[in-house]
């Protein structure tokens, strides 16, 4: 079995310990978060309140469960979807310009550019303010800015593959562009996307907390790491954990998937693991000698 | 003393010996040339001289330069004597340049590092020199010229401009001439061996092709498994050679006249028909119209059923945009291909007819699909596909056609060497059983010997099979013995062709001699002694 690289391990952990906690709020969680205890408000944390309580009593650890699986939820389908439209646009352009299309190919790109120029979490803002608030359209703002990411690194990707001759030899053999990409493209940069979709991941939950902070994002009764981080604003001198616990679900999330995306590329780019190879076998010399 | 003596050098990588005793000698102003294939221990000798081993490297020997023992030398130490006593060439030389600078910046950083006491003008005086040493004169080629504007082998006399630039004692080449066409290949080794007896350098050239190095080397050193197995001067080592092995490389670079079929097939399987093919080049400037470049220049040809045609020419004549062509991958402007006297213009049933063996054995293959599946990828050609069971015995078949086994079929490209990749390539070419195949220089990046087998191999198959060959290929003497008929192209145009005797024997048009001359041939060596 190989050793797997450190970033990789401890992305992996703190990944999975925040997906548990995610499915688990689906099932139980200590507290009901909708439910009022103004007998409770503001208890510093204890043993029964891990992490305190608000200022309705509600319990912060199991607020901050429910909005990690709705930051969660939001990224994941937003990722897909930047994903499901991104990928295949890439390939299309991609194709299209290496079958003689180049034209096609520079309107893809262009149209990508357009969007791209729009600075994201405005566009965001607006999106909500247009459909009114709420996750279905933070979703829907949030995948629309992951398309183009996608869709250009998609294309790059491609296209260095699209010259080899192994493409060649399958467009002798008669397959159509968008089977060449399917069979031979897709399956060769799958490693690259995988490590950007961390990385976009890690951006989506920051972005949905941005959302959810301005009040655009998941509304309440359901809670979202955003929103308890506004409501904590006015409370920070007198209840600093209602700010320090969502801030810090995000920061260690954000954290843990960035390590993994790192981690993901270590191990699954071959140049970088012969390079990592390189110098472990050199360490060992040292050590030998 | 010699300049270079290697004495009993030993060396290994991780417990596992990569030389074995190797001895050898270079004189001032001699050429040594190191031959041996890959794996065989001869670029590693020539890192062991420059100390750039990898780090897990364990050595043991000497290795006298000037009486001086390397191996005893401390990192600081052989920092200064890599910069004034040995200089390197290297196989690549699109990737030996920096391609952000000027060649000026680069010649003379090298001889501001070797001679410290120069100042700016001098310096750039020097630089001129040095590159109007290697036929690179100030007037057409100044030194603000950038990398990307030289050819291949214009880079390569920067390179050894640089390494020049320090005035070594000690020259090495590794395979320098390689990734180069025959014609340039020629006047590199020449220059090299001009400068060589100039500067009373010694030059270490490793090749793994006999036939390239016999012609320029004092000195011939045969390498194989790490061990020098027989070394003698160009004179006694080609008169007495004991050894099989030096015997069958010398065999591997003669190739003989391929023998005239007595029958003629009549049928014509594959014609083109005045085909044009135009490259529009970048433009200028935004309003400037882009210039044309007509990479196929009205050419016509014809293969019958069984005939063997080669195409010969350097690189950029389009003889692989002619290629492209006729396999359906790119549209030309105009002129007619013509497959069993069908017009061709990507019908998938016409397709089925012709297929293509790459020159790249490591690109031409998915590295995440098996064998089964690339080899069986052209069955989608077909109408009527064949079921999983018809397809890998189908598969089965053609492996044991080409000289592998049934187990390989599972396996994946990279647990093949390039020879059997390329025999892979010939199964998956083969496979829908083509009327022609066109070898893109399928041979032109292995070894010798395995050149040699895998082009038996063809001739075989070709027998057996009656199928024709479009043989490509940058130098003559590669397509000598497969071919009936060559063909010559230069910028685009077929400037000769006819019967590969013929072609040999009276050559008309000028540059049909220029390539011919300058063809690596061993006969002339060995008759010439």
């Amino acid at each position: 079995m190989k050793k797997l690289p450190l970033n990789l391990t401890i992305g992996l952990i703190l990944t999975f310990m925040f997906v548990f906690m995610a499915a688990l709020s689906f099932v139980w969680t200590p507290y009901d978060v909708t439910a009022l205890d103004i007998g409770s408000k503001f208890l510093a944390p204890n043993f029964q309140h891990l992490f305190g309580t608000d200022h309705f009593g509600r319990d912060v650890f199991s607020m901050v469960m429910v909005g990690a699986r709705n930051a969660i939820a939001v990224s994941l389908v937003a990722v897909g979807i930047g994903m499901a439209i991104g990928v295949p646009l890439g390939l299309w352009s991609a194709a299209t310009r290496m079958n003689g299309y180049g034209l096609m190919d520079e309107a893809l790109m262009r149209g990508n550019d357009l969007i791209f120029a729009f600075p994201s979490l405005l566009m965001a803002i607006m999106i909500t303010a247009v459909f009114g608030p709420g996750a279905i359209n933070a979703i829907i703002a949030i995948g629309i800015f992951n398309i183009p990411v996608f869709a250009r690194m998609t294309r790059g990707a491609a296209l260095g593959l699209w010259s080899r001759e192994y493409i060649m030899a399958a467009r002798v053999s008669g397959k159509s562009m968008m089977r060449i990409s399917y069979e031979h493209i897709l399956p060769n940069i799958l490693n690259i996307l995988i490590v950007q979709a961390t990385i976009q991941f890690s951006i989506a939950i920051i972005a949905e907390a941005a959302l959810s902070y301005v009040g655009l994002g998941t509304q309440p009764p359901m809670p979202s790491l955003g929103r308890m981080l506004n409501e904590a604003q006015t409370m920070i001198f007198f209840a600093p954990w209602l700010g320090f616990v969502p801030g810090g679900a995000i920061v260690t999330m954000v954290i843990g998937l960035n390590l993994l995306g790192d981690g993901l590329r270590d191990l699954l780019d071959p140049k970088l693991r012969i390079r990592a190879a390189q110098t472990r076998k050199g360490e060992d010399n040292n050590v030998t000698t | 003393m010699s300049l270079l003596d290697i004495q009993n050098l030993n060396l290994s990588i991780h417990d596992k010996q990569i030389l074995y005793n190797v001895n050898l000698q270079v004189e001032p102003g001699q050429v040594v040339a190191v031959v041996g294939e890959s794996g065989s221990g001869k670029s590693m000798t020539a890192s062991a001289v420059m100390q750039l081993m990898p780090d897990a490297a364990a050595i043991e020997g000497n290795i006298w330069l000037d009486n001086d023992d390397l191996t005893v030398k401390t990192e600081n130490e052989m920092c200064v004597i890599r910069a004034n006593d040995i200089g390197m060439i290297f196989q690549e030389p699109m990737t030996a340049l920096n391609p952000v600078q000027t060649i000026g910046a680069q010649v003379i950083e090298a001889v501001r590092i070797t001679h410290k006491d120069l100042n700016k003008s001098q310096a750039i005086e020097k630089a001129e020199i040095v590159l109007h040493r290697v036929g690179l004169p100030q007037e057409r080629f100044p030194l603000a010229t950038y990398p990307h504007k030289l050819s291949g082998g214009q880079r390569q006399r920067v390179v050894i401009a640089i390494a020049l630039c320090q005035n070594p004692k000690l020259l090495i080449a590794d395979e320098p001439t390689t990734a180069l066409d025959v014609t340039t290949q020629a006047k590199i080794l020449k220059l090299l061996k001009k400068l060589v007896a100039q500067d009373n350098m010694g030059l270490l050239l490793i090749s793994h092709d006999l036939g390239v190095v016999g012609e320029v080397a004092d000195h011939i050193v045969i390498m194989r498994n790490g061990r020098v197995i027989e070394q003698g001067s160009r004179h006694s080592f080609f008169n007495n050679m004991k050894e099989e092995y030096s015997k069958e490389l010398v065999a591997a670079s003669q190739q003989e006249l391929k023998v005239q079929k007595e029958t003629q097939e009549e049928e014509i399987i594959l014609e083109v028909r005045n085909l044009n093919k135009e490259y529009k080049l970048t433009r200028k400037g935004f309003f400037s119209k882009g210039e044309i470049l007509q990479a196929v220049n009205d050419v016509s040809f014809s293969i019958k059923r069984g005939e063997n045609l080669g195409l010969v020419g350097e690189s950029g004549c389009g003889k692989s945009t002619l290629t492209r062509c006729i396999l359906g991958v790119d549209d030309f402007e105009s002129g007619e291909i013509l497959i069993n006297g069908e017009v061709f213009n990507g019908q998938k049933e016409l397709r089925k007819n012709i297929n293509v063996v790459f020159q790249d054995p490591y690109g031409s293959f998915n590295p995440r699909h098996t064998v089964e599946r690339l080899v069986s990828e052209p069955f989608y050609l077909l109408d009527k596909k064949p079921t999983a069971k018809e397809s890998k015995d189908q598969v089965i078949e053609m492996l044991m056609l080409v000289g592998l086994s049934k187990t390989d079929i599972d396996k994946y490209p990279h647990e093949f060497s390039g020879g059997q990749r390329q025999r892979i390539a010939i199964a998956r070419a083969l496979i829908t059983n083509p009327s022609v195949i066109l070898l893109d220089e399928a041979t032109s990046a292995l070894d010798v010997l395995i050149r040699g087998q895998i082009l038996e191999l063809l001739e075989e198959l070709s027998k057996k099979l009656g199928i024709s060959y479009l043989f490509i290929s940058h130098d003559l003497a590669t397509v000598k013995n497969i071919t009936d008929r060559i063909m010559v192209m230069k910028d685009g145009i077929i400037v000769e062709q006819g019967h590969t005797a013929d072609i040999y024997k009276n050559p008309t048009h000028p540059y049909t001699k220029t390539l011919l001359e300058a063809s690596p041939d061993i006969t002339r060596v060995i008759e010439n002694l």
